[in-house]
């Protein structure tokens, strides 16, 4: 009895969270443009329209350049920070950690309006590297948080014994260090991709008018109405976020970056 | 290697990279922000430099409560539904074998990663008249004719729920997962049933834990800038949308960093409650 109600209650849930999924992949497939469910035809035709229609492909490379580029300045951002809180004792070098953790608090909008203004003010407004430097900010959460996660999970004694050999802290960083929390940093990498990929706000205040995203160009197209090219490129985005987060669970421990104690603790 | 104080200069520069670009893109913007708050209006720029208190005179205007009043209940309702709705699947959840819980994570994960643009494309095509879920209920002969479902208040909550929820999971599922199982046998040995155990035991055990929850997901579901605008109503537009409409659209820098400010304020506020609330669980 009890199990088929825990049944029942974990159907409901993933209906609730796959309806609009589902519904969206639906009219994505019309063969007509219009917003139809059921869909009245099949037709493929929309998902080459991402990449055949120049507006779309042009926003769909500016996500990802900007997602890699990003993403990548994001962990450079973490590593050493990461590193140094691991490795010494320096209380007032938390204010950084907490510096790293207050964009992803605090309503976007506000970490949006400050790069606003600030870019407005320094000149450079509506630079395309702007964006890049303002996601990688707004993002150094992720990577911060697996890469703290991943040195807290370094035994100790493994850099012990490497430094009693001799091994300078250089040599320790790259044959002891870095191997073992090579998964936390593509992971965190991973996380601030996918999330940079789907950003809108930031990336509106600060490039908006010069330049177009793809969640720019879909809240454009929205305004005009509807074209099934936005079911398509959500479509493709859902497929893209998971793939990425399968790809984490299949080779790391996707329980313990989102806090379970160890791999085996149930 | 133990972990040991600087010694030496040298020692700090692995701070200096993430130091530095923390201080110049995150603490000089923020401060900007601050600065321009003060500023004055100028509508064919950005702003001109003054000193003056009439971005934040504009709040005491009807119209300003009256948004200010519906983002938090509107942030509350959302933090109360989700809450409602994730601490009983979250608690079954961590019950699951290892395999069951990563799937639901990565799914999760994925719904979370979502476009706020994505997710109210999504609920306004979902709550459409042609392709909506009243299409469903005409077929299955509870309804006469399809109706669209939005705008409407209830378009933006539900949105906002879709939108924390996976969320409020993420946030609880450690908290659930570290959960002493002996507890758990202790109230089973004693005779309760599973729903009683939940309730009589695993609740109160995670009193502080709910209460932070609802807390952080309020804080999440007021940053939400979207989806009052693409499933509600100009009178559903929340704070969030406001400054982005006024930053944007109206070019009124100085009136939406005010706003800001009082964005920043509010949510510190309640994110040092819940810190407080989590040393207070820590220590006892």
């Amino acid at each position: 009895m009890s199990a088929f109600l825990r049944r029942l209650y974990f159907t409901a849930v993933a209906l609730f969270l796959a309806a609009p999924i589902i519904v969206v992949a639906g009219v994505s497939v019309n063969e007509k443009q219009d917003l139809s469910f059921p869909p009245e035809g099949f037709s493929l035709s929309w998902y080459g329209q991402i990449f055949l229609d120049p507006g779309w492909r042009q926003a769909l490379f500016a996500s990802v350049v900007l997602a890699l580029a990003s993403a990548a300045l994001a962990v450079a951002i973490a590593l050493p920070l990461a590193w140094f809180l691991w490795r010494r004792i320096a209380p007032w070098a938390n204010v950084f950690q907490i510096l790293g953790l207050a964009p992803f608090i605090l309503p976007p909008v506000i970490t949006a309006l400050g790069l606003l203004t600030f870019w407005a003010t320094a000149g450079f407004y509506g630079q395309p590297w702007t964006a890049v430097i303002s996601h990688a900010i707004f993002f150094v959460t992720l990577p911060l948080v697996t890469l703290s996660l991943g040195f807290a999970s370094i035994d100790r004694a493994l850099v012990e014994a490497a430094s009693t050999m001799g091994a300078d802290d250089r040599t320790v960083l790259k044959t002891v260090v870095l191997p073992l929390i090579l998964p936390y940093l593509v992971s965190g990498y991973a996380f601030a991709f996918v999330l940079s990929l789907n950003e809108y706000i930031v990336a509106y205040m600060t490039v908006g008018f010069t330049m177009e995203t793809l969640p720019i160009k879909i809240f454009n197209a929205l305004r005009y109405g509807y074209t099934p090219t936005m079911a398509s490129v959500s479509i493709f985005f859902v497929a893209i976020a998971a793939l990425v987060f399968g790809l984490i669970a299949r080779f790391g421990d996707i329980r313990r970056l989102l806090g379970a104690l160890s791999s085996d603790g149930n | 290697m133990r972990r040991e104080r600087p010694q030496s200069f040298a020692d700090y520069t692995p701070l200096f990279f993430p130091g530095l670009m923390l201080v110049v893109f995150f603490v000089v913007p923020f401060s900007t922000m601050i600065a321009v708050s003060f500023f004055r209006r100028d509508p064919t720029g950005f702003y001109t430099r003054d000193f003056v208190f009439d971005n934040y005179a504009r709040f005491l205007s009807t119209f300003f409560g009256g948004v200010l009043g519906f983002s938090l209940l509107l942030a509350i309702g959302v933090a109360i539904c989700c809450v409602l709705i994730a601490f009983p699947f979250t608690y079954l959840l961590t019950q699951r074998p290892r395999r069951v819980q990563t799937l639901w994570l990565v799914g999760l994960l994925s719904v979370l990663s979502l476009s706020e643009v994505i997710i109210g494309f999504a609920w306004s095509t979902l709550l459409s008249r042609t392709a909506g879920i009243t299409n469903l209920f005409v077929w299955l002969g509870l309804m006469e004719a399809p109706v669209a479902l939005l705008p409407s208040v209830w378009a933006v909550l539900i949105g906002m729920v879709y939108q924390a929820l996976p969320y409020t999971i993420l946030v609880l599922y450690p908290a659930l997962i570290r959960l002493d199982p002996t507890l758990l046998e202790a109230a089973r040995t004693l005779g309760a049933s599973p729903v009683r155990a939940f309730l009589n035991v695993v609740t109160p055990a995670l009193r502080n834990t709910l209460v932070a929850t609802v807390i952080m997901v309020f804080v999440f579901a007021l940053g939400s800038y979207l989806l009052p605008q693409i499933l509600g109503r100009p009178q559903h537009w929340t704070l969030s949308v406001l400054i982005t409409d006024q930053a944007i659209y109206q070019s009124n820098m100085p009136f939406a960093a005010a706003m800001a400010v009082f964005l920043v304020l509010i949510s510190l506020a309640l994110v040092g409650l819940t810190l407080m609330i989590g040393r207070r669980e820590n220590a006892t």
